[in-house]
C-alpha cells in the first residue's frame, strides 16, 4: 500500500513535469527569439521581422498561459504531494523557489506591458528594450529552479544531526555543484529547442504553401539561432557528463552500463541487457567513455558495482541517455547542413528532404528535452535528496494519490487539445501574407494622403 | 522585530494584496459572463477585458508568492497543510488552471466562445471558496496528527457552520470588491452604460457582504474563543472597517468620488483582515503551526527577508508603470490606445 501511493505520487508528478516542462522551454526560449527578431526588424527597417515578432509573441502569450498554470500546479504539487520533502528542503533551498517567483513576477509585468505597447512609443528601440526584461525573467526562472534540481542531485549548505539541521546556508546550496552544469545545460538545450521550433514552422509552410520571402527569411534566422544553440548544447552536455564523471558517477554509470570500475572505458551505445546484466548488440567505442568523462583516453572511470544494490538508478536509464544525445547531434547536423548547402550554391538549403528534416527537428527537439529531464530525475533514484532522503520517505501518505492522477491527466489533455486547437485557428485564419498586405495597404494609405497634404 | 514577524507581516501584506487584486480578477470573470449571458455584454466586456488583459498573469503570481513564501519561511506548514489539503488543493490546482488558461484561449485567440467564457465566470467564484478553506483550517480542530500522519476531518469541515460562513463570506467579498473596482474603472473610462450597470451591482452586493462578515464572526465566537478575543481586543480596527464600508455605500449612493469609493473598500476589507490575521497571532495553524515555533532557521529567514526588499525595489516601479499605462492613463482605459 506503502508502495502504491509512493508510485502513484511519482507518476503525479512525472506528468505534471513532462506536460509543464513543454511549456517551461517554449516560455524560456521564445522570449529570446522574439527579441532577436523584433531587433533585426528595426536595424534592418524591414517589416517582415517586425511581424514575425509580432506574430510569435501572439502564440507565445496563449501558450505562456498554459505554462503559468502548470507552473502553479507543480509548485503547488511539491508540498502536497512531498510534503515532507518539502519540509525538509524547504529549510534550505526556499531561497531560489522564492527567487524564482520574484524572476517570473517581473516578467509577467513586461510581457503585459509588451504586449500592449507595440505603437505607443515613438522610437522603436524603447518597445524594443521590454524584451530585455522579459528574456532575463524567463532565464532567470529557468537558473533558479534549476539550482533547485541542483541541489536534489547534490545536497549543499547545510549540516543535518539527527533529523535537524545545524546550520543552513543558502548561498551554498543555491550555488551547489551541481548548478553551473545543469543550468548551462538547460538554457543552452531551451533556446536550442524554442529555434528548432520556429524554424520548424516556417519549413512547414514553405513545404505546403511554397517558399515566401517572409518564411524564407523566419527559417534562415531561425536556423542560424539553432546551428549556435545546438553546437552550444552539445558543449554543455560534455560539461553535465564531466561533472557526473566526478561528482555522481554512480548516475552516468547506470546510463553509460558500465558496471566496472575501469580505465580506458568503452562508451557503450544503445544494445540490450541480458539476464546476467552483459551487453548485447551495442556499438563499442573504444575508451570513449574515459574521454567523455576525463578529456583522457586512459582515465579511470567509477563503475556502478562500487555501488550498493538498493543504491543504483535503474538501467533503462541507458536508453534515456542515448537518445537524448543522438538527437543533440542530429540537430547540430541538420543546421550544419542548411548552411552548408546555403554557402555551397550547387546544392538548393530549400531542398524538400532538408526542409522535412528540419520539421522532424522540433519534435525531436521536445523530446530530447523530456528524455533529458527524465534521465535527471530517474538517474537520481532511489534519492529524492541524493545521500539524505529517499523518495518514499518524501512522499504522501494519502491514497487519493491514484484518482487524482487521473484527474490531472484529463486536465493536462484537455489543455493541451485546446492550446494547439486555439494557436490552429490563430494562425491558419490569418496566415502571414494577408497580414503583410495589410500592413502595406495602410503604409500605401499614409503615403498618398501625406504626399496629398500641402507640406 | 524579529525576522519571524517580518516573515509573517510580509506574507500577510502581500495575501491581502491578493485577495484585493485576485477579487477584482475573479469577480469581473462572473460579471463578463453574467453581462454576457443576459446580453448585456456590450456595455462592460470590453472595459472588463481592457484592464484584465494585460495583469491577469501578475493577478497568479502573487498567490504563487504567498504560497512559496509560507512554505520557505514556515517549511512545517509544507507538512500540515500538504498532507492535509492534498484532494482540496488538487481541485483549486484545475480549477485555476481551467481559468487562466481559458481565458488565454478566449481572449487571446481568434473566436470568441461562451464556453469558454461561462468556464471563466464560473470557476472565479469556486476559487475564492476552496482557497478560503485554509483559513478555516487554521483555526484548528480540522487537521489531526496521529503518530506523524496528517489527515484532514472531512465530516467536520463540511457540517462546520463557520467553513460555510466563510465560503459565504469569499463569495460576497469578490462580487463586492469587484464590482466597486470596475465602477471606478468605468467612471474614468466615461463609459456610462457601464457605470451605471457596474454601480448597480456593486451596491447589490454591499449588503450580503457585511451580513456574511458579521455570521462568519459570530461562528468564529463560537469555534474559537481565543481568536475572537484576541479580536474583540482590536475593536477599533474592526470599527474602522464598518465606518470605512459606510463610506462606501454613502459615495456610491450619491454617485460621487468614485476612486475614493474603491480605496474605501480597500480599507474596509484591510482593516478586517488586518485584526484577523493580528488575532491569529501566534498560531499558523492552531494550535501545531506557532510564529516562533514553526520558522525556518534565522540563515534563511534573513535571506529571504533581503531577497524579498531586493525584489520590491525591482517590482515597486515595474507595477507603478504598469498602472501608469493601463489604469492611470485616460487614453488607455478610454479605449483610445
Amino acid at each position: 500500500m506503502i508502495i502504491d501511493t509512493v508510485l502513484w505520487s511519482r507518476l503525479v508528478t512525472g506528468l505534471t513535469l513532462s506536460f509543464h516542462v513543454i511549456f517551461a522551454t517554449i516560455g524560456v526560449a521564445i522570449p529570446l527569439m522574439i527579441a532577436i527578431a523584433e531587433l533585426v526588424g528595426i536595424r534592418k527597417q524591414d517589416h517582415h521581422y517586425t511581424l514575425m515578432a509580432k506574430r510569435w509573441t501572439r502564440g507565445f502569450i496563449i501558450s505562456v498561459a498554459v505554462g503559468v498554470v502548470t507552473g502553479t500546479a507543480i509548485s503547488l504539487q511539491l508540498a502536497l504531494v512531498w510534503p515532507n520533502f518539502m519540509q525538509l528542503a524547504g529549510n534550505v533551498i526556499a531561497l531560489p523557489l522564492f527567487l524564482e517567483v520574484f524572476a517570473f513576477f517581473f516578467e509577467a509585468i513586461f510581457l503585459g506591458i509588451y504586449l500592449y505597447t507595440w505603437d505607443r512609443f515613438r522610437n522603436p528601440y524603447i518597445h524594443w528594450l521590454l524584451t530585455i526584461p522579459i528574456v532575463l525573467g524567463a532565464s532567470m526562472s529557468a537558473f533558479f529552479i534549476t539550482t533547485v534540481n541542483g541541489f536534489m542531485n547534490q545536497p549543499a549548505g547545510f549540516t543535518l544531526e539527527h533529523g535537524q539541521f545545524t546550520a543552513v546556508y543558502p548561498l551554498q546550496a543555491m550555488f551547489n555543484e551541481a548548478t553551473p552544469s545543469k543550468v548551462f545545460h538547460v538554457l543552452t538545450s531551451a533556446y536550442m529547442t524554442g529555434a528548432a521550433l520556429l524554424a520548424a514552422i516556417a519549413a512547414f509552410s514553405i513545404l505546403r504553401k511554397g517558399a515566401t520571402d517572409y518564411t524564407k527569411k523566419a527559417l534562415k534566422l531561425m536556423m542560424s539561432v539553432l546551428l549556435v544553440f545546438s553546437f552550444l548544447t552539445a558543449l554543455a552536455g560534455d560539461t553535465a557528463a564531466k561533472f557526473l564523471a566526478e561528482h555522481q558517477p554512480e548516475k552516468l554509470a547506470a546510463a553509460e552500463w558500465h558496471f566496472e570500475t575501469a580505465k580506458g572505458a568503452d562508451l557503450i551505445f544503445f544494445g540490450w541487457l541480458n539476464a546476467e546484466r552483459e551487453v548485447i548488440g551495442a556499438l563499442h567505442i573504444p575508451k570513449a567513455l574515459s574521454f567523455l568523462a576525463f578529456s583522457d583516453f586512459n582515465a579511470e572511470v567509477t563503475g556502478l558495482n562500487e555501488f550498493p544494490a538498493d543504491e543504483q538508478p535503474p538501467l533503462w536509464v541507458h536508453y534515456l541517455f542515448d537518445f537524448m544525445a543522438s538527437i543533440g547531434f542530429i540537430l547540430l547536423a541538420v543546421s550544419a547542413f542548411f548552411f552548408l548547402f546555403l554557402f555551397w550554391k550547387k546544392r538548393n538549403e530549400y531542398n524538400r528532404w532538408l526542409l522535412r528534416a528540419i520539421v522532424l527537428g522540433a519534435p525531436l527537439a521536445f523530446l530530447a528535452v523530456e528524455l533529458g529531464w527524465f534521465y535527471a530525475e530517474v538517474g537520481r533514484q532511489p534519492w529524492i535528496i541524493r545521500g539524505y532522503m529517499r523518495v518514499e520517505e518524501a512522499a504522501t501518505t494519502s491514497p487519493s494519490i491514484m484518482p487524482l492522477f487521473f484527474l490531472f491527466l484529463l486536465l493536462y489533455i484537455v489543455l493541451g487539445t485546446l492550446c494547439i486547437i486555439v494557436l490552429r485557428r490563430l494562425f491558419r485564419n490569418n496566415p502571414a501574407e494577408v497580414e503583410l498586405e495589410k500592413i502595406a495597404a495602410t503604409h500605401a494609405a499614409k503615403a498618398k494622403e501625406e504626399g496629398e497634404l500641402p507640406s | 522585530m524579529s525576522y519571524e514577524i517580518i516573515g509573517i507581516s510580509v506574507l500577510w501584506i502581500f495575501l491581502y494584496g491578493y485577495l484585493i487584486v485576485a477579487s477584482i480578477d475573479f469577480g469581473a470573470g462572473f460579471f463578463a459572463f453574467y453581462a454576457r449571458a443576459t446580453g448585456k455584454d456590450h456595455l462592460i466586456n470590453r472595459l472588463i477585458s481592457r484592464y484584465l488583459s494585460p495583469v491577469w498573469e501578475i493577478t497568479n503570481v502573487f498567490f504563487v508568492f504567498f504560497f512559496i513564501g509560507l512554505i520557505g519561511f514556515f517549511p512545517a506548514a509544507a507538512h500540515y497543510y500538504g498532507s492535509s489539503l492534498l484532494v482540496p488543493g488538487s481541485i483549486a490546482i484545475v480549477l485555476i488552471a481551467i481559468r487562466g488558461s481559458f481565458y488565454a484561449f478566449e481572449n487571446y485567440g481568434s473566436k470568441k466562445n461562451i464556453v469558454f467564457l461561462f468556464l471563466y465566470g464560473a470557476t472565479g467564484l469556486l476559487i475564492p471558496p476552496s482557497l478560503s478553506v485554509a483559513l478555516v483550517l487554521s483555526e484548528g480542530g480540522f487537521i489531526i496528527e496521529n503518530n506523524n500522519v496528517v489527515t484532514l476531518e472531512y465530516m467536520k469541515l463540511l457540517t462546520s457552520p463557520l467553513a460555510w460562513s466563510i465560503v459565504a463570506l469569499a463569495i460576497t467579498s469578490v462580487l463586492f470588491i469587484s464590482a466597486s473596482f470596475l465602477t471606478f474603472y468605468a467612471d474614468r473610462a466615461d463609459d456610462q452604460p457601464a457605470l451605471k450597470l457596474l454601480r448597480g451591482y456593486a451596491l447589490f452586493w454591499s449588503t450580503p457582504t457585511i451580513i456574511a462578515a458579521f455570521t462568519a464572526f459570530l461562528y468564529l465566537s463560537q469555534y474559537n474563543a481565543r481568536h475572537f478575543q484576541n479580536m474583540m481586543n482590536l475593536w477599533w480596527l474592526l470599527g474602522l472597517s464598518v465606518v470605512f464600508f459606510l463610506i462606501v455605500l454613502w459615495l456610491l449612493y450619491k454617485e460621487r468620488r468614485y476612486g475614493w469609493a474603491f480605496i474605501s473598500v480597500m480599507l474596509q476589507f484591510g482593516c478586517a483582515f488586518f485584526a484577523y490575521g493580528i488575532g491569529h497571532y501566534p498560531y499558523i495553524l492552531d494550535p501545531y503551526i506557532t510564529v516562533q515555533g514553526g520558522a525556518t532557521g534565522e540563515a534563511m529567514g534573513i535571506a529571504l527577508v533581503a531577497v524579498f526588499i531586493g525584489g520590491l525595489l525591482l517590482l515597486i516601479p515595474s507595477l507603478v508603470l504598469v498602472f501608469r499605462l493601463f489604469l492611470f492613463d485616460a487614453d488607455y482605459v478610454k479605449g483610445k490606445r
